[in-house]
């Protein structure tokens, strides 16, 4: 059963065409955004005479530096705050059986069905009425409030299937419920935090609609408005927007590579939490 | 170890109903104070402006001035005399189902081939997964490139013979959806892949080894062991899928704005649309409320329907 046949040979032969076909529109990508705006020959055809000054000039004109770092900012302060209250919510979700904790986690699980649409526009409003519009709190604070019911969900999930009994070993030493949270519980969450980390920092990286609400007309842009802007700017002409593109995919590129293992199990782990 | 005995030694030491508190507890209860700071941020994201949306959803507010006033089911009545507000409903559907079941059915046809002893197995797994991480508007415009009239797609037809296959993807009013469709399908097939593939390596091999022996063949095998031990994998699947069709927004606004004419629009870039450059937040709002009910009503109908399915296979 386990031995390579024809039959493998012939199946390995038609995943690797899948393959190649799930990678062309990168190869696409690459060869257009290294080509002079000159050479108009068909986009599939290898670039004969490559150049970097695409890079150099969607880098400066998109303003892309002050984009990635403002990326790095929101999702880095999104992120740490929502696995923090996530984590601290789901403790008691998870260990009392009392009537509050059972409603509360109704209450937050409610959010998993609300489209964020419905709740965007009147927030639009609060969120300009605290002068917060424009800057990159308003998308912290968005995020940190949004992503709440799946990261409780998940934690919750696991949390129930793990045994109390090291938690109340610490208490009775003397822990108070703080410190045994923070020294026994929350070590014991590592591997579903990998998971929250990886699924909202992904969420929160990518995010087009909410940084276009609320970050519209203003100086601070996230990466994929910065993109939008500029393609809106430079509307044809493709050598430069796909080295704009490549830009914004690189980083992430070079974090999935590094960590593939922890991220795809990040993804596959809603599964098994 | 230690800890453990201690904590067994615990248990057994009965503890009267009156010192269960404190310091001398035999068991943690940890305070309900610790959710406030979650609670806190959800309320004020998510459950205050939610409710204050619905409320809106009734008036003919415009999302500036203070007065508005109320015209009870105004905004609803109009949706139905509204031609974009309706076929942004029936896009929606057409697309969360199209993204369902063909993005699961490749989904599932990788995950079976990278499951496989092929030697490429492990690169294939990686590089199929990669467009899911990348950022949607950015993958939309990549395409909005390759898919034009001039683009990759249609000099690759070309390049391979099949000049009549080449077509105007994103400006032919029949064909935008479908390939707005398939941009998903590319970038999200991968993600699909990753869950069913979880799911097929946690079916034990000695299952599908006895199966073989007592004579079933590879697509016996298949559909009898593999596919209902594949359950759980498929409801996660299937919720994803469709939730994230239903509230898609991203790639329309890239690939083709909504058109032509109102071709792609679903119900999400016409909220857009409406609240940000028509100024019609009451009625914008009120198309929030259909999509509401349109997700609460498929995931709850999905979740009955496939935890039924479940339950029959254990």
């Amino acid at each position: 059963m386990n031995r390579y046949r024809a039959r493998t040979l012939t199946l390995e032969l038609v995943m690797i065409a899948v393959g190649v076909v799930f990678a062309f529109p990168v190869y696409v990508l690459v060869n257009l955004a290294i080509r002079q705006p000159s050479d108009t020959s068909s986009p599939i055809a290898p670039t004969t005479s490559p150049t970097f000054d695409n890079f150099t000039q969607a880098w400066e004109q998109g303003a892309l530096g002050g984009a990635l770092a403002n990326s790095v900012l929101v999702t880095t302060g999104s992120v740490v705050v929502i696995l923090a209250v996530s984590a601290l919510a789901a403790y008691p979700l998870a260990r009392v059986a009392a009537r509050w904790s059972r409603w509360t986690f109704l209450l937050i699980m409610l959010g998993l069905v609300l489209p964020f649409q419905l709740a965007a526009l009147p927030l639009y409003q609060t969120m300009r009425d605290l002068g917060l519009l424009g800057t990159p709190w308003a998308l912290i604070l968005f995020y940190s409030g949004l992503q709440v019911p799946f990261t409780t969900f998940l934690y919750v999930g696991f949390l129930r299937a793990v045994p109390r009994d090291f938690e109340d070993a610490a208490l009775i030493d003397g822990c108070t419920t703080l410190q045994g949270f923070r020294y026994v519980v929350l070590p014991m969450l590592k591997p579903v935090t990998v998971t929250a980390l990886v699924l909202n920092a992904v969420a929160v990286w990518n995010d087009f609609f909410t940084p276009l609400l609320y970050l519209s007309g203003g100086s601070q842009q996230t990466l994929p408005v910065a993109i939008a802007g500029f393609v809106g700017q430079y509307v044809s002409d493709w050598n430069l927007i796909f080295a704009a593109l490549v830009i914004s995919i690189v980083p992430i590129l070079v974090v999935y590579f590094a960590l593939q293992r922890s991220i795809i199990n990040g993804f596959a782990g809603g599964l098994k939490g | 170890m230690t800890v453990a005995i201690k904590a067994r030694r615990a248990d057994a030491v009965a503890v009267p109903p009156d010192r269960r508190r404190g310091r001398g507890s035999r068991r943690t209860t940890p305070p309900w104070w610790f959710t406030v700071p979650a609670l806190l941020l959800f309320a004020f994201v998510v459950l205050v402006p939610s409710a204050r949306g619905v409320y809106y959803a009734f008036t003919n507010w415009d999302g500036l001035s203070p007065a508005f006033s109320w015209i009870g089911f105004g905004n609803f009545a109009g949706m139905v005399d509204d031609p974009a507000a309706t076929q942004a409903v029936w896009h929606t559907l057409v697309i969360a189902v199209a993204i369902t079941v063909i993005q699961n059915g490749v989904g599932l046809l990788l995950a079976l081939g990278v499951n496989s002893i092929i030697k490429s197995r492990n690169v294939l797994r990686v590089l199929l997964f990669a467009p899911a991480v990348v950022t949607p508007i950015v993958s939309a415009y990549l395409w909005r490139n390759l898919l034009g009239p001039d683009g990759a797609v249609n000099s690759l037809l070309g390049a391979v013979g099949l000049d009549s296959w080449r077509q105007d993807w994103l400006g032919d009013p029949d064909i935008a959806l479908w390939s707005v469709v398939g941009v998903i399908v590319w970038q999200f097939a991968g993600y699909s892949m990753v869950i069913f593939l979880a799911g097929l390596q946690s079916i034990p091999r000695e299952i599908h080894e006895a199966a073989a022996i007592d004579g079933a063949g590879a697509v016996r095998r298949f559909w009898s062991v593999t596919r209902p031990l594949l359950a759980p994998a498929f409801t996660i699947n299937l919720m994803l899928s469709i939730i994230g069709g239903i509230k898609l927004f991203d790639q329309v606004y890239a690939l083709t704005g909504g058109g032509p004419g109102h071709a792609t629009d679903t119900l999400s870039t016409l909220i857009y649309k409406d609240a940000f450059t028509l100024g019609e937040f009451g009625y914008s709002i009120a198309l929030a409320v259909v999509l509401t009910i349109v997700v609460s009503v498929a995931s709850t109908g999905q979740y009955l329907g496939l935890s039924r399915a479940e339950k029959a296979v254990s």
